[in-house]
């Protein structure tokens, strides 16, 4: 076991992963000299066959992704900045997510998506600041977003085995953040939710940069005698449903604090399906955390008060626990 | 090197000359046969016709090599046919069955067929491009000599994924010939209203060959290609050849109904007179390369495959409602994907 930084993590499954499988190649913009630090030293490593610099043609190289991995390949594409996926949305979600159903199951699109330093993180103002994958569980598109190194390096080696396209949300907020790692090769499932602390009271489902707000909210509140278990879906879609229902069949309270957008995202999702397929054990109204449906604003004090925060989720819990909505 | 001899004989191999007006009749019945069976409300929808356009996906694809990739258009069935896909199965997947190249999943938009190397025809205008790229580049990193062509239409020229597609040729040496099929109409607008330059004006400047040529002639389309290929194949320099066509038919089966008007009866006549169906087999016998009752026996033997085609599709079994959710992922939609309850709760 060796204890690594997130990003560090996500860097030591690329290599691992292409060190294991020729097949797996890397295209971005800035990947050469490792801008965002996942790629640094895969170029000298691999060469120029594997590890290729894009023009900012955001289109044309996801396209070419898609029509490298038609053909064998296994390309993993790093966004530089999150919102690049709508330059290119028509080659991800009308593309590659939807190849292998139009051709009748004669092609696969094993393409990994990965986006770096994603979400708001201080001043980076209205276009750099979105988390950006709800678009993309909409669409269909299997997508994971871990919240510690482990998972980080686990959900990668997933991301790139899996023959349809994934991508993996590497929250800015939490990248630096450090955890054991393990030496061989472990494959975190696609899918499968996992405890980050156990209660009773209340379930607090939060994933990726919301993790960490939701853990300091239920240390607070342990103090009170409130125990919250904080449950970490780690993959959006699939979705561990199971895992879901099972903490909310113990505790019978749900809130769900969530970095994107409310409206039709991916607390609404939770929030309906436990609305609908666990309403009998409910015994308060379902609470979503998430940000508020508005760009965000450059000036720190309007970013944090568009962002769902530790305040908002307790606020939240404090509501479910008296049984009405906030 | 000159293919054209003189009195109007072909150049080419006989084989391969009388091949392609094979090719043309197929596509051109294929599609007529297409029409009605919209009409009919057999096939669902609307199809895109290119009738009239024959002589470009019969030039192309008859210099394409077994080993090459194609990517193809909303307009593309002349591209699927003669590439090579079973008519019987393009017919059947237009009719939405499980027969079908692709088990209905398709349609008519949506062919593809990795035997072939057909990357998919695409819904989408100018979408297929970069896939070429990606997928020629990555065939020959493995030590191959593929090329790609890359079908679009005019109206593409003006998409800018089809020029980012082009730069990435150039920059990392992929051999896709992009073949734009300029039937001077996106859908009812024209292409002079609706860019600045000529085409191959736009194309020059990306730093490929670019030429253009007459795409009513298939076998001076067939030329370009067999010159654009060869110098991909040695040295993987990307071509771009505009092949000036027309489409005899609407943007689709619907467009009639629509009553729109855009085209005039002199500008139709004047491309109708070109007809490649009718001044390819006259060059042909004119030459002596299609003997007397040579026409008639491949009209007869093409009018028989189209029948079969239409009979084994009409015979062919619907999918089963079940089984929408199959194809929605490689490893299948289980458990976890919420959309597969999407009646009820």
């Amino acid at each position: 076991m060796a204890r690594l930084r997130y990003l560090e993590a996500l860097r030591k499954a690329l290599r691992d992963e292409m060190i294991r499988d020729d097949s797996v190649i890397v295209l971005g913009e800035d990947v050469e000299a490792g801008a965002r630090g996942m790629t640094t030293g895969l170029r000298k490593e691999f060469g120029a066959e594997r590890v290729k610099d894009t023009p900012i043609s955001e289109a044309g190289f996801v396209g070419f992704a898609t029509g490298a991995a038609l053909v064998g390949k296994r390309p993993v594409v790093e966004f530089q900045i999150n919102t690049m996926i709508f330059q290119s949305f028509d080659q991800v979600v009308n593309q590659a997510a939807k190849f292998h159903l139009m051709s009748g199951g004669e092609f696969r699109v094993p393409v990994t998506y990965v986006f770096a330093a994603s979400g708001a993180a201080f001043g980076n103002a209205a276009q750099h600041s979105d988390h950006p994958y709800p678009y993309l569980l909409h669409a269909g598109v299997k997508t994971v977003m871990p919240a510690t190194a482990d998972d980080a390096y686990g959900l990668m080696l997933s991301a790139i085995r899996d023959d349809d396209p994934v991508a993996l949300f590497s929250p800015a907020l939490i990248q630096g953040r450090r955890a054991e790692v393990p030496d061989e090769p472990t494959a975190v499932p696609l899918g499968v939710g996992r405890v980050r602390r156990p209660g009773g009271d209340v379930t607090v489902v939060a994933a990726g940069p919301t993790i960490p707000i939701a853990l300091r909210v239920a240390d607070k509140m342990a103090a009170e005698g409130i125990e919250l278990e904080v449950w970490d879906p780690r993959s959006l879609l699939p979705l561990d449903r199971d895992g879901i229902a099972r903490s909310v069949t113990k505790t019978g309270r749900l809130a769900v604090i969530d970095d994107a957008n409310r409206t039709c995202g991916f607390a609404a999702e939770v929030a309906a399906f436990a609305a609908s397929e666990l309403f009998g054990h409910l015994r308060a109204p379902v609470q979503r955390v998430t940000r508020a449906d508005v760009p965000i604003s450059f000036s720190l004090p309007l970013e944090a008060a568009a962002l769902p925060t530790a305040e908002t989720l307790e606020k939240a819990i404090r509501a479910t626990l008296a049984g009405s909505a906030s | 090197m000159s293919r054209r001899g003189a009195n109007g004989a072909i150049g080419l191999e006989p084989e391969l000359a009388i091949s392609l007006y094979r090719t043309m009749r197929l596509v051109r019945r294929f599609e007529e046969t297409c029409v009605d069976l919209v009409k009919d409300n057999e096939i669902a929808a609307v199809v895109h016709e290119s009738i009239g356009q024959e002589a470009v996906a019969a030039g192309v694809t008859a210099a394409l090599g077994a080993r090459d990739y194609l990517t193809s258009t909303h307009r593309g069935h002349g591209h699927i046919l003669g590439r090579g896909a079973d008519p019987t199965r393009v017919m059947a997947e237009l009719m939405g069955r499980t027969t079908g190249t692709n088990r209905g999943r398709g349609g008519s938009m949506h062919v593809g067929a990795p035997d072939l190397g057909i990357l998919g025809a695409n819904g989408i205008v100018g979408a297929g491009t970069p896939i070429a790229v990606g997928a020629t580049w990555a065939a020959r990193t493995d030590g191959g000599d593929s090329v790609c062509a890359a079908f679009f239409g005019d109206g593409a020229i003006n998409q800018g994924v089809v020029h980012e597609a082009m730069n990435l040729a150039v920059i990392w040496d992929v051999p896709v010939i992009f073949c734009c099929e300029n039937n001077l109409y996106a859908v009812t607008t024209s292409l002079s209203d609706m860019t600045g330059v000529p085409i191959i004006e736009r194309a020059g400047g990306v730093g490929m060959p670019v030429t253009s040529v007459d795409g009513m002639d298939p076998g001076a389309v067939h030329d370009a290609m067999v010159e654009a290929t060869a110098r991909g194949r040695r040295d993987g320099t990307p071509s771009f050849i505009e092949f000036r066509t027309y489409r005899y038919s609407g943007h689709h089966t619907a467009e009639a109904a629509t009553g729109v008007d855009y085209r005039s009866d002199a500008e139709m006549e004047s491309w109708r007179r070109r007809d490649p169906l009718v001044t390819w087999p006259e060059r042909l016998a004119a030459g002596g390369i299609l003997a007397a009752g040579g026409k008639e026996a491949i009209d007869a033997e093409v009018e028989a495959l189209i029948a079969e085609s239409v009979r084994f599709a009409r015979n062919s079994p619907w999918p089963e409602p079940a089984e929408v959710l199959d194809l929605a992922y490689a490893g299948g939609a289980g458990d976890g994907f919420p959309a597969t309850t999407w009646g009820g709760t």
